[in-house]
């Protein structure tokens, strides 16, 4: 009882005049913000953390929470409407988001990410009211073995991603965990894979560079040169009618992977540094696996689209719990966040609910009114981004590339980088001509940072004894059904073979 | 699309090998009391990169991919052209940046595109290419504080008539 009056007296504080407008300006910024290549909610928060000095910290966070719920919701727009993820969270939503905008279904596509965006973040907030203390201490558990037997699982999920070709497939991981150790080695200091020895290379291989690369450059070129510069198959056509029959049919086609993903975010959002992408890629994963039509997947599915929609928003909520219990940040927005609740003069940790009662209810009731603005400002705006798709292809194209190249540099401020997207592109396009997977790479270089350091922290605790990753109670079972996942499509080709055999 | 494929795993593969040598500048093996050296996990992978393309040559060779069974050209004169004025104009528009600015090269490259290969009237190719670049202007400097590259000195007035106007 105790529990539902702090939040309502929560989001009674939410709903103040001051608090309100802030929350609607602060989706809706953050919803354009998530929605433009290359910029994403750490963007957003890490730009306008100086204005929320002028408020007082619980007007601040609101606001900032607010931004951060909208590019949540906003990352899924341009992964639909340009075939670009807005930021790592919405990669996953390319992969069916982009195919059903090709099949003239762009308004299903962003009203199913809507939808299961409320959706996970409803579910996150009430897991996030009822369990915060419990769950992280549950998540304070798990060490560096656990941290990289979850990365593990999220690799052998990309293994069922990449379709039959399976050596092409590892590749195209192994390719994309490289380009990620490219740079400086964390752990001793010292420069690594400096390739030909350009300076540049010193500074790393950013996931937006190579992001942008294969889903901006490449993507057009290939779009191109097979339609042959007749790109006819967007020609979406927007009503009200239209979207209620959309939202039916999300609701009927979408609503597994929308509580896989509502649930699975959650839980991966809470871990410390693992944050909302491997949660989505977690959630695409094994709504494929579970789904009676994996075959759909990639095709244009929108379980394919809802999973990952809805894992990113429930675990951007998640994330804000270890922040605010035990003050470690979950993902790289919520470190910004965390920042600033320090220089507004608070103690991010389990004191804080005891001593900061107004603040911690009010960001929490702050959720629950966000996600509702979201979600209406999000469905308003879907016409003005379907109206995008009708553009002729001869303009929409350039703008695309326009687009790839003025975010890739916003994003990392560098020439090096511009001409690496160019030179990911035309890779790309090459890979892709004889079928190499290129989504694996991209979701490797994402998590290549999280998986290497904590492999060899795991492999210093055991003195290099792999066997910490089999023999601890909850990194085991997880090593366990990841190694399962890798083996499995090498034991489905024997079967086939030998049922081949027989016949 | 059959010579075009082995080719493309023979340079995976030689660049693997490069990657697997760039890795040994770092230990590769576990050091006593530190843990795995920095070259361990890029060099491992880099060979599972090498096994990978060894699988694919192998796949190639016994005509399992779509590509090792198919006669066809990689590309016709049509994907050649698209990639040289599409593909080409996109390095030429980065190329520009420095010299005209992020903004200049915006423009001149939605002028081309516009204008040359979608074929679009004048009007709307000279409205997009002028307004899109000053729009972009606002957003980057103006609201989201991101200086974009100025290109060399002689571009210096049209920002200082930009910066009046925000400041």
């Amino acid at each position: 009882m105790e529990v539902i009056s702090f939040l309502a007296d929560g989001i009674l504080l939410a709903l103040e005049p001051v608090n309100f407008a802030l929350i609607i300006i602060g989706v809706t910024v953050g919803l354009f913000i998530g929605a433009m290549p290359g910029l994403g909610s750490v963007n957003g928060v890490a730009i306008l953390l100086p204005i929320t000095f002028l408020v007082p910290p619980n007007s601040a966070i609101i606001f900032l929470a607010a931004i951060y719920y909208g590019a949540m919701y906003g990352g899924a727009i341009s992964s639909v409407t340009l075939g670009i993820p807005g930021a790592s969270t919405a990669v996953a939503t390319t992969f069916d988001g982009r195919p059903l905008a090709l099949q003239g279904r762009a308004s299903l596509a962003l009203v199913t990410a809507a939808l299961a965006s409320f959706v996970g973040g409803t579910v996150a907030n009430v897991l996030f009211t009822l369990f915060a203390p419990v769950l992280a201490s549950t998540a304070l558990s798990f060490g560096p073995p656990e941290i990289f037997a979850l990365m593990l699982l999220a690799f052998a999920t990309f293994v069922g991603l990449g379709g039959d070709d399976i050596p092409k497939t590892v590749f195209s991981i192994c390719l994309g965990l490289v380009l990620a150790a490219v740079g400086f080695d964390t752990i001793s200091g010292e420069p690594r894979l400096v390739l030909f020895e350009i300076d540049g290379f010193m500074r790393g291989i950013g996931f937006i560079v190579l992001a942008i690369g294969v889903y901006g450059i490449g993507e057009m070129l290939w779009t191109i040169e097979q339609t042959r510069g007749e790109v006819t198959t967007t020609n979406p056509k927007m009503t009200v009618k239209g979207m209620a029959s959309d939202a039916k049919e999300a609701m009927q086609r979408g609503w597994k992977g929308t509580w896989i993903g509502s649930l699975i975010g959650f839980f991966v959002g809470i871990l410390p540094a693992a944050g909302a992408t491997p949660g989505s890629l977690m959630s695409y994963g094994v709504a494929k696996m579970l789904s009676k039509t994996p075959e759909e997947y990639g095709n244009g599915s929108p379980d394919g689209v809802a999973a990952p929609e809805a894992a990113n928003n429930s675990a951007s909520t998640g994330s804000m719990l270890p922040m605010l219990t035990l003050g470690i940040p979950g993902s790289p927005t919520t470190a910004i966040l965390l920042g600033g609740m320090v220089i507004w003069g608070l103690t991010p940790g389990p004191r804080l609910f005891l001593d900061e009662t107004e603040f911690v209810w009010g960001l929490i009731g702050s959720f629950y009114i966000s996600n509702i603005a979201a979600l209406v400002i999000n469905l308003a705006f879907i016409p003005l981004f379907v109206w995008m798709l009708r553009m002729p292809f001869t303009i929409l194209a350039p703008l695309i590339f326009v687009l790839s190249i003025i975010g890739g540099f916003a994003a990392s401020r560098s020439m090096h980088d511009l001409w690496l997207i160019v030179i990911f592109g035309m890779a790309a396009f090459f890979l892709r001509k004889f079928d190499y997977p290129l989504a694996p790479a991209v979701l490797a270089i994402v998590l290549g940072p999280i998986a290497e350091p904590t492999l060899r922290q795991s492999l210093l605790l055991s003195s290099g004894d792999p066997m910490i990753f089999f023999n601890r109670p909850i990194a085991g079972p997880i090593t366990i059904i990841a190694i399962i996942l890798i083996l499995l499509p090498g034991i489905k080709l024997l079967r086939r073979k030998r049922a081949m055999a027989k016949n | 699309m059959r010579q075009g494929e082995i080719s493309l795993v023979g340079l995976l593969a030689l660049f693997s090998l490069y990657l697997m040598w760039k890795s040994t500048e770092l230990p590769i093996g576990y050091i006593r009391g530190q843990g795995p050296g920095g070259g361990f996990w890029p060099f491992w992978l880099a060979l599972g990169m090498l096994l990978s393309c060894l699988a694919s040559a192998w796949n190639w060779w016994r005509g399992l991919s779509p590509a090792s069974r198919s006669d066809e050209p990689l590309m016709d004169a049509f994907g050649w052209r698209t990639l040289l004025y599409v593909g080409g104009s996109v390095v030429v528009f980065v190329a520009l940046i420095s010299i005209v600015s992020m903004y200049g090269a915006v423009a001149a490259f939605l002028f081309y595109y516009l204008r040359f290969l979608g074929r679009h009237s004048w009007f709307l190719t000279l409205t997009i290419s002028i307004l899109l670049p000053i729009g972009l202007f606002f957003f980057f400097e103006a609201v989201m504080l991101i200086s974009m590259p100025q290109g060399m000195s002689f571009t210096q007035p049209f920002f200082d008539l930009m910066y009046d106007i925000i400041y």
